[in-house]
Parts: structure tokens; sequence; C-alpha cells
């Protein structure tokens, strides 16, 4: 299917991580805000379900994450590894977050948790949300809403002027165009 | 991009719950970035010119901030700190 057949759907196609971070380095107000945007949920989600900071210390771990990626993407040797590089980035500062409240309290050694598993989730997550970003902007918005907001279907419908019995059928048939989107990345991904 | 078995429709809602969205006034904040970076610029290049206003953003950069119209979070006073720091 050529991008304009897709545009015609209604359904956008997302740049690739790598063109994200090649047009930020050239400026681009837009893709920052982007990059912002597709990453700040695995930011966040990294300070406060795998390393459990509270949310002042997750606020400044999450703005100190995101200076150091504006400062220092021009030295990522690889565009397509910006998401390990927030990811270690993120965990090096929550883990320097952690030690200097222990120090604080005078305890002798912080126990830093094993995250790898729930970091694992994150990436899975992260990679059915990009998924999510190249279906139509009605059934990206009910998703979102209804799984990772986690608003009820009241809250839905005065949101997006539906009925309140339509919805449910809505989410259904977004999820499962989700699944086709996933099904066909995974073929794109797989050796031929 | 991380491979994600091809799993049934309740499966990936489950998933997509797990990344809710970061509390917006973060989000602004980050996206804010570039434009607060060149508002400090020039802060930096005024301190550069005029040692009264150099004296002035060290003893009170968040009025400093202010003036150029920039939110003084902790977070960028100790930029302005560092850029004030290392041009002097």
């Amino acid at each position: 299917m050529d991008m304009d057949a897709v545009q015609a759907m209604g359904m956008r196609v997302e740049p690739t991580d790598a063109q994200l971070v090649a047009r930020c380095r050239t400026g681009d107000p837009e893709a920052w805000n982007q990059l912002v945007e597709r990453f700040s949920r695995y930011v966040y989600a990294i300070a406060v379900q795998a390393f459990k900071l509270s949310e002042h210390d997750a606020e400044d771990v999450f703005q100190e994450v995101f200076t150091r990626a504006y400062e220092h993407l021009h030295k990522l040797r690889d565009d397509e590894a910006i998401r390990p590089w927030l990811a270690q980035l993120t965990r090096r500062l929550c883990i320097d977050r952690l030690r200097a409240g222990s120090a604080e309290q005078l305890e002798e050694e912080v126990e830093i948790p094993d995250v790898d598993d729930t970091i694992g989730r994150l990436d899975e997550s992260l990679a059915v949300h990009e998924a999510l970003a190249n279906l139509p902007d009605n059934c990206k918005e009910i998703l979102d809403r209804f799984f990772a907001r986690d608003e009820s279907y009241r809250t839905i419908g005065d949101a997006l002027d539906l009925p309140s019995g339509t919805i449910a059928s809505r989410i259904s048939r977004c999820l499962t165009r989700l699944r086709g989107e996933m099904e066909g990345r995974n073929r794109g991904a797989s050796p031929s | 991009m991380t491979n994600v078995p091809a799993y049934d429709e309740e499966k990936l809602g489950e998933i997509l719950s797990a990344l809710p969205p970061a509390p917006e006034a973060w989000v602004k904040w980050a996206q804010e970035i570039p434009n607060t970076r060149r508002r400090l610029e020039r802060i930096v290049e005024r301190a550069d010119a005029d040692e009264d206003f150099r004296r002035r953003v060290i003893e009170d950069p968040e009025t400093a901030l202010e003036e150029f119209d920039v939110v003084a979070h902790a977070e960028t006073v100790e930029i302005l700190r560092r850029r004030l720091d290392a041009d002097e």
C-alpha cells in the first residue's frame, strides 16, 4: 500500500525512531515535540513502575533525562538505538536518585531493584503503542483512553461525543485492527 | 524495534495499559527545552556584555529567567548557573 492510499484511509505513518532523531538533530522543533511525546510515557514508567520513585523524584529524573537527551543527541552512534539509550539513561539517573536518598537518610547501602523484567514489559508496551500510533485517530484515541488512561465508558463517551452503549463494540473493533497492525509488523520484521 | 508475539485482543489491551501518560505539565516542560535553551543563551549573551546584569543574574537567577519568559525550575536555574560559570 503506498503512502497516499494509507493517508486517504485516515491512517498515519509515523516516522521511525531513527528518522525522528535525525530530524531533531537538524533543529526541527516539531520532531523534538514528537520525540518527547513518543518516549515520555516510557521514561515516566521506568521511574515510577520499575524503580518506584516518588512523583517528586520521578519528575526530577524525567526532566534530567530529556535535558540530557537534548544536549547529547548528537553523540548517539545509532539513531535507531534511541529507546535503549533513553532506558539506560533513565535507569542510571533513577539509581543515582535512590543512592542519594539513602545517603541523606544515612542508610548503609540502598537496595537497587532488579528492573529487567519490568523494563522488558514496558518495551513491549511501547512497541504496541507505536503500532497504535499508525491506526486512525478514532481508534488510537479510544484505545488509549480506555486502556492507558483508564477512563470509564462514560468519560470516553462524553469526551468523544459517543453513546456509551457503542464504546465497547468500538473498542473491540479497534483492538482487532491493532492486532492486524501488530501482525503486519511481525510479518515485516521476520526474515524472508 | 521490539518484537511482540502475536497476542490476542485481550492481551493487547493489557499491554497498552502498562504505559499511562506522563503528567501533561512534565511533557510540556520537556517539549519546551529547545525554546528554553535559546532564551538561556540570550541571558548568557547579555550577561557577557553587561557586568551589572551578570551580577543580578547570579544573585537572583529566578527573576532573570522570568524576565526572559522562562519558568524558573530548579533544573533550569542549575543549567543557567553552569553556563555562567563556564563563561567566567
